[in-house]
């Protein structure tokens, strides 16, 4: 845990790395005004690991892109601390660059001069294990590379937040799994906040320091756990299953009421 | 949590490698004998049928002023080299025609982005736009002589007018087809405005655009030969729809021929030569062409 709580210390001037003040968001629907989230309020501190949890129709997206700046809340207000990076399910990454072209992209509209960005895109490039990796096509690579080359591109914006949206979810599971390890090693290594979407109760657990369970229709927050479970965690882990039992009932309680009426 | 953290740490880095190297298949290049087999050869047996059938031909319609046999016809490629003129009246409709579709590209490109990422302008001028495509550029030809005299300003409106449509709607279509995922990636990496344009629609849109061009200097070949056929003139210099003109002044079946298959090879090996090899590398970098 050394590295983790000496950035958060030197970053302790700065309150939170996204701050939610009674967001609420509609969109228009066919009967009327629908709304999509409720009165969130929630603060990520910096270099905390955060994930929100829920099942279809919570607004886990919504929520994220308003996050992101991709979208403005209906009511309420929304800070963070600088552009955050976002990391969506599918990997994004531009098909007419390569890996390394893409994190300079990211580089570039940044401001990164241009003799600098090479030897960052490498140095990301090594950070994901994808050494070797600059000039190949994203079609030749795994799945599993790309969501890499994609958080590398995510974090070439040295950002404070990094946006997650449930990017591991179109992988299988064993590839999943190493990513929840890389993951955590590169938060740690790095010290950037990370707002994590996710509907894997096992995925929210073993990832975060705390988890927030969302409701749906429209998304409420329902709950929120703090784990204590030390990391490097596993998912097949007792009190991380033991934890994540206790959240999917709670969440399976949220999703029986909508079948009531 | 330094020291406890190696161990799995390493674990994941190495399960990773296996991963990487299980997930990925090296690709080679193709045997040359492959590509002649399925590449080259089979063009090459369709020529000789439609050498074939017309040499059978020839005898039936027996009448060298209605079907020239493929001996007059290539004596007229003898004849013409000869002389020295061949190589003008390719080059002259050639050069006419790339240069024109310089233009249009130059004009299309910036008007196709304007009606693409500009409702208004989409609004107003989209559907014209898309009426010029079906409209035969030929039919420019006479209004335009009219109002610039019979000189080669008259090729170029025409060739303007058959390929800038093409070229914009190409874009349009390109842009329309651009995946949202990339507008959003692109905006959170900084991307809006100019610089979304230049880095990502543009290259986003590349297969539509190319698309366009190739239909685009279809039409310009095209719009240019019907030009060189109707608006003869002295001051007109030389050109293939000339060649055929000269043909049909001296009774040639022979020299019409070979105007007709020279204005079909030029237009081919255009497309060979640029256009295709610019398609097949725009689709396969982006792993879209599949390998058959």
């Amino acid at each position: 845990m050394a590295t983790t709580t000496t950035l958060a210390k030197a970053e302790e001037s700065v309150e939170y790395a996204a701050r939610l003040e009674h967001v609420s968001k509609s969109f228009a629907g066919p009967g009327g005004q629908q709304l999509v989230l409720d009165d969130i309020s929630l603060d990520v501190a910096p270099g905390e690991f955060v994930t929100l949890l829920g099942a279809s129709g919570c607004g886990k997206s919504t929520l994220l892109n308003l996050v992101a700046g991709l979208d403005k809340p209906t009511v309420g207000s929304i800070a963070t601390d600088g552009r955050p990076a976002l990391m969506f399910q599918e990997h994004a990454l531009f098909p007419w660059l390569t890996a390394g072209k893409n994190i300079e992209l990211a580089l570039k509209l940044r401001g990164v001069v241009k003799n600098e960005r090479r030897d960052k895109a490498e140095h990301l490039l090594e950070l994901v294990r994808l050494k070797g990796a600059y000039g190949k096509r994203v079609h030749e690579l795994s799945g599993g590379m790309r969501q890499r080359v994609a958080l590398a591109r995510a974090l070439a914006q040295e950002s404070n937040l990094l946006l997650m949206d449930e990017p591991f979810a179109a992988l299988d599971a064993i590839t999943r799994d190493v990513l929840h390890d890389e993951l955590t090693r590169i938060w740690a290594e790095t010290g950037v906040s990370v707002l994590f979407v996710t509907h894997n109760v096992r995925e929210a657990v073993r990832l975060a320091q705390r988890v927030i369970l969302l409701s749906s229709r429209p998304g409420r927050i329902a709950r929120e756990w703090t784990v204590g479970i030390p990391q490097p965690r596993r998912i097949e882990d007792a009190p991380v299953a033991e934890l994540s039992l206790e959240i999917t009932d709670v969440l399976r309680g949220e999703i029986r009421r909508h079948g009531q009426h | 949590m330094a020291s406890t953290e190696t161990t799995p740490a390493q674990d994941a880095g190495s399960v990773e490698a296996g991963l990487d190297a299980l997930e990925t298949t090296a690709t080679g290049r193709t045997p040359f004998s492959q590509t002649f087999k399925n590449k080259i050869l089979p063009p090459i047996i369709a020529i000789a049928v439609v050498l074939v059938a017309w040499s059978l031909l020839y005898p039936v319609v027996d009448d060298p002023s209605k079907l020239p046999s493929p001996g007059d016809v290539w004596g007229e490629v003898e004849d013409q080299w000869l002389k020295g003129t061949l190589l003008d009246y390719i080059w002259g409709s050639v050069s006419r025609g790339l240069l024109g579709f310089l233009l249009a590209l130059a004009i299309g490109t910036p008007l196709g982005l304007l009606v693409a990422r500009v409702k208004f302008v989409r609004a107003a001028f989209g559907p014209i736009l898309s009426g010029l495509q079906s409209l035969p550029s030929v039919a420019w030809v006479a209004p335009a002589v009219i109002w610039l005299g019979l000189n080669n300003s008259v090729m170029f409106t025409v060739i303007l007018l058959g390929a800038v449509p093409s070229i914009a709607n190409g874009l349009v279509s390109g842009v329309d087809q651009v995946p949202p995922l990339f507008l959003r990636a692109g905006r959170t990496l900084g991307a809006t405005g100019l610089r979304g344009t230049w880095h990502i629609v543009m290259p986003a849109a590349l297969p539509g655009y190319v698309a366009g061009l190739k239909q685009g200097w279809a039409f310009s070949w095209r719009s240019l030969m019907a030009a060189e056929i109707i608006a003869q003139s002295p001051d007109m210099g030389m050109g293939l729809g000339q060649l055929l003109e000269v043909g049909r002044t001296n009774s040639s079946m022979a020299t019409v021929f070979l105007a007709i298959l020279l204005i079909l090879f030029v237009g081919i090996a255009i497309d060979l030569l640029i256009f295709s090899p610019l398609e097949r590398w725009v689709l396969r970098s982006r792993g879209l062409l599949v390998k058959s």
